[in-house]
């Protein structure tokens, strides 16, 4: 028979002090947890949202992110007449961009900070399924006009509408403000491709062509005849793939982030230990009673086992509570493949406050464990008799 | 003072939840401490005196942008230049790339310049001479060679990616650098020649390393070479070879926000730790208290007994955690992990990280007692003799 856990609750509402402290310290190891996983969730979102299945993305053979790849106009009218890829009034859609790095004051850093700049032609943009203009217009062909994300506009006070950049041979101004969703888009500037080419002496020198298969079954052979050709030279991958890739930027801070918090749970635990601990002293009379009543060792076990649970389940929810408000702040990340700044949203998605919750369980029931078996191992008589 | 056997038998009274409190913090306190030494050396590593002398002129967006070789002869001329030579990053891969054994810093020199400006690392003169002469050599950084096995004479092919070239490069010296950077260099000129006189990037690099008279020049002679290019189409910026190798850290994120955020949580967790454990002593012992102040012991004598207590339990933890924290930070600084970032080898537990753990502790250890020592030592005589418990 089961002790029922109205006395377990109960037992938590009168020894309220040490209550709240176990369950908050376990509270703080859950929301720096959360708190990490909610960085690297939102940092994943924004990248894997960026890819549509169907598009590949090719590179000079050798590199592995558009900044570092070389593509010449002569690659991009060879590559345009390959089969398999899907057309668009009668023009293969296969778009050739430019994409290099430019400084923007910020008030975050005092030496601004680098975000991509991709020089792009109106076919590319058209490519981006999810992409729509915010405010404003699109930029014209041979001016120097460009289009910001979202992102960038909120995040940057000279990036407003209307504003000029300086950067390439002169100013540009921003006639648009565009939304990409949850995409990396947000987090860059696009341009007219022969305008930007221009002013940074790279009208042969470009970065990559995004070119957009028939359909899903004709992928792996268009990449296989692409990476085959050696008259090309190029790499070629699904933008799906290069964009998973990416997110190893934020790998380090999710790796420090976790060994943090699991260093945080083995301390977290032990205090939780020592709780059980004095609550099996103290209620040694108790257990004695309990046992007398007939209730068998295997359920004060469970009882015991189930209060520290309980205990660390509350510090959990707690701490779940506790990252709710960084929910979609905005914050920014360098890569070092972009060599460029990514701005994405904290997610503290069910899933993570799941994941948050499930480890302060891990964490009660560990501490929990040897107190439990404490209880249950103690003699009827011993503890009766214990003041 | 007297009091100081009374305070340690009552801190060792309760074995067991003495042992885990003290465990509990020095967990805690070994983040802590392993935090504070990253952030030591990353953002107060003191600069070694050749590094002082250095700094990096580089185009004002980023390394990635190029900016024309002839500013190299306009630096030159200036004051308070010891030397220069170019410093390109060559990029590419190296065997298998998914490998990240493979990825290491591989830059185009000027090898006559090189040993100049580094003037820390140690090379035999054979070396340095082979270096000079053969076009297609290249060094190698000792504990990189041997972790990939490099000797001299073996060829190192590159594919090129930023560069749209091939090197075949012959491993011609080995050479020792204090701060152990995995690191490649061979000659700008034979990059030059496999680009081509057609190729945009011949007369374009990277960045310039710039080797000042005197580590007080390195201010003034930054502002200079700015100044001078800051209306040209490739506007520079330099800094001091130490702040060059901050913005790379810095760029990561917020890592300084990052830390203390996580610091602010860890200590906060030990308060709690503390508290909790020294009101539950307190708890049980207020009969006792009572017979304290009956033999005569002052409200603040009580005081003084609670609150050490709690000291010698976070000072335990603390010395404890400052342990763990020196055996992490060997590990972390020897991970491979630590060549991406030069200031990650000097981790290490030093006295002042120590001693501010330690104060820490300490401090944690009075504040988180300061409750239940204070209601101990006001309970009335009566009040705690008849409490029940």
């Amino acid at each position: 028979m089961a002790i029922p856990v109205s006395y377990n609750l109960r037992n938590l509402v009168v020894r309220k002090t040490t209550t709240i402290m176990t369950a908050l310290g376990i509270t703080l190891t859950v929301a720096v947890l959360l708190s990490v996983l909610a960085l690297v969730n939102g940092l994943q979102t924004a990248f894997q949202s960026s890819g549509n299945p169907l598009q590949i993305l090719v590179m000079r053979k050798g590199s592995n992110a558009e900044l570092s790849s070389a593509i010449t106009r002569e690659v991009y009218q060879d590559l345009k007449s390959m089969p398999g890829i899907a057309r668009d009034g009668g023009q293969p859609m296969a778009s050739l961009e430019m994409v290099t790095v430019i400084n923007l004051p910020s008030v975050d850093s005092p030496e601004g900070m680098n975000v991509t700049l991709r020089g792009i032609l109106p076919l590319g943009i058209k490519m981006r399924d999810g992409l729509k203009l915010q405010d404003g217009r699109w930029f014209q062909a041979g001016q120097r006009e460009v289009v910001v994300g979202k992102s960038i506009a909120r995040r940057y006070p000279g990036a407003h509408l209307g504003n000029k950049l300086r950067f390439g041979r002169g100013d540009w101004e921003i006639v648009g403000v565009m939304d990409g969703g949850q995409s990396s888009v947000n987090s860059e500037i696009f341009g007219d491709l022969n305008q930007t080419s221009s002013d940074f002496n790279r009208a042969d020198g470009l970065s990559s062509i995004l070119v957009r298969a028939t359909d899903a079954a004709t992928i792996p052979a268009l990449i296989n005849s692409m990476n085959d050709d050696r008259r090309l030279g190029v790499v070629a991958q699904t933008e799906k793939e290069y964009y998973d890739s990416q997110t190893s930027s934020g790998a380090v801070l999710q790796y420090l982030g976790i060994f943090i918090s699991v260093i945080m749970a083995v301390g977290s635990s032990f205090a939780a230990m020592n709780t059980m601990y004095a609550a099996v002293a103290r209620r040694a009379r108790e257990i004695g009673t309990l046992r007398v009543l007939g209730f068998s060792r295997g359920s004060i076990l469970t009882s015991f086992l189930l209060e520290s649970v309980l205990l660390s389940v509350l510090g959990g929810l707690l701490g779940c509570v506790l990252v709710l408000p960084l929910n979609n702040i905005t914050t920014g990340i360098g890569s070092f493949v972009t060599f460029s700044e990514i701005s994405f949203n904290f997610r503290v998605s069910p899933q993570i406050m799941a994941a948050g919750v499930a480890f302060a369980l891990v964490m009660g029931a560990l501490g929990g464990l040897f107190p439990a078996r404490n209880a249950a191992k103690k003699e009827i008589l011993n503890a009766l008799r214990d003041v | 003072m007297r009091y100081l056997g009374l305070i340690f038998k009552n801190s060792v009274r309760n074995r067991r939840r003495s042992l885990l409190t003290v465990a509990s913090i020095a967990v805690s306190l070994c983040i802590l401490g392993l935090l504070i030494a990253m952030y030591q050396a990353m953002f107060f590593g003191e600069a070694t005196p050749a590094q002082a002398l250095r700094l990096v002129t580089r185009h004002r967006v980023s390394m990635t942008q190029p900016i024309p070789i002839y500013y190299r002869d306009k630096i030159r001329q200036l004051p308070g230049v010891r030397d220069l030579m170019t410093w390109q990053w060559f990029g590419g891969t190296y065997k298998d790339a998914r490998d990240p054994n493979n990825m290491f810093a591989r830059f185009a020199t000027d090898p006559d310049h090189f040993f100049n400006v580094y003037n820390e690392f140690q090379i035999p003169e054979d070396q340095k001479r082979a270096f000079l002469r053969e076009r297609t050599g290249c060094i190698v950084e000792r504990s990189l060679a041997t972790k990939l096995n490099f000797k001299i004479g073996d060829t190192i092919h590159l594919i090129g990616d930023i560069f749209p070239v091939n090197l075949d490069l012959k491993v011609v010296g080995i050479y020792d650098d204090p701060d152990k950077m995995a690191a490649l260099y061979f000659s700008r000129e034979y990059l030059r020649e496999a680009l081509g006189s057609s190729s945009a990037q011949q007369d374009m690099v990277g960045a310039f390393l710039i080797q000042a008279d005197t580590p007080a020049d390195v201010p003034r002679l930054a502002a200079a070479v700015d100044d001078m290019f800051s209306t040209s189409p490739f506007p520079t910026r330099s800094e001091s070879e130490k702040a060059f190798q901050l913005s790379f850290i810095s760029f990561l994120g917020n890592l300084r926000l990052f830390i203390m955020a996580i610091c602010g949580a860890v200590t906060f967790t030990i308060l709690l730790v503390s508290a909790n454990t020294i009101s539950m002593s307190v708890r049980e012992r207020i009969r006792e208290v009572g017979i304290l102040k009956t033999l005569g012991f002052t409200p603040g004598a009580i005081l003084g007994i609670v609150l050490g207590e709690s000291a010698i339990i976070c000072l335990a933890g603390g010395a404890l955690g400052c342990l763990l924290a020196a055996g992490l930070c060997a590990a972390v600084s020897h991970s491979p992990g630590a060549d991406m970032m030069p200031a990650m080898h000097n981790l290490a537990v030093t006295p002042p990280v120590a001693l501010v753990c330690l104060a820490g502790a300490l401090l944690i250890g009075l504040v988180s007692s300061f409750v239940p020592a204070w209601s101990a030592s006001r309970t009335s005589i009566l009040d705690s003799l008849r409490y029940a418990g």
